[in-house]
């Protein structure tokens, strides 16, 4: 009895079954991230302005460095905010 | 120089500035031409001009909510663009300036965003469409 139950806490069963996260720009072949496109690179920041991680916008290591760099750039040009509030 | 048969010696280049927006119709104008022509007049040749006009900015920049807005792809030796950094520098009316290098994929970028076209080539040459929303 007492050992049935130790098993169930060892390997809790996962509930929620998440779609596999992707990176969308290997997915539909984007080889350029525009800086200039604010609108688009507005996906990778968060409410506050701060980009996103790898972990949450699912990117791959390559095209992560490439969209961080747009961002940077965008935010040079005043076409993105440093730092904001409710930017959403 | 600036024929086609130099053109691996020419890197493409793309150009953002901010002008202060207290500059008048004719003098922006007129300063996008010296641009152009000091790119121009240094071996390199004007792919595509884009004067975005006014826009507000997404913080100030010296104590200005707005800023008239050019773009400019062109092709050019590499020396030429510290002349135009310094020639820049010393223009009062811009706010600030960035040159980007661009490789092959960002002209074909540019030439596709010019043309309205939003399709992108997946590596199994299929044709997709791509959820950017690019203002014309």
């Amino acid at each position: 009895m007492a050992k049935q139950n130790d098993i169930k806490y060892l390997s809790t069963a996962r509930v929620d079954n998440r779609p596999k996260k992707y990176c969308r720009f290997k997915k539909l072949g984007i080889k350029y991230i525009d800086y200039k496109d604010a609108e688009f690179l507005k996906k990778f920041l968060n409410d506050q302005g701060k980009m996103l991680p790898r972990r949450l916008s699912g990117n791959s290591l390559k095209y992560q460095r490439k969209v961080a760099t747009a961002i940077k750039k965008a935010r040079q040009m005043a076409l993105l905010p440093y730092v904001t509030d409710l930017m959403k | 120089m600036a024929t086609e048969t130099t053109e691996t010696k020419l890197q493409s280049y793309e150009l953002m500035v901010i002008f202060t927006p207290v500059l008048a119709e004719d003098e922006y104008k007129a300063a996008q031409q010296k641009f152009t022509d000091l790119i121009t007049g240094n071996g390199g040749s004007v792919v595509h001009s884009d004067a975005m006009g006014l826009r507000s900015l997404a913080y100030p920049i010296a104590k200005k909510t707005t800023g008239l807005y050019w773009l400019i792809e062109y092709q050019a030796p590499s020396d030429v663009n510290g002349k135009l950094e310094i020639q820049m520098g010393r223009d009062e009316s811009i706010m600030r300036q960035m040159i980007t290098r661009l490789d092959k994929y960002a002209m074909e970028f540019n030439e596709r965003r010019r043309k309205g076209i939003k399709l992108v080539h997946t590596p199994k040459n299929a044709v997709e469409e791509v959820e950017t929303d690019h203002e014309a």
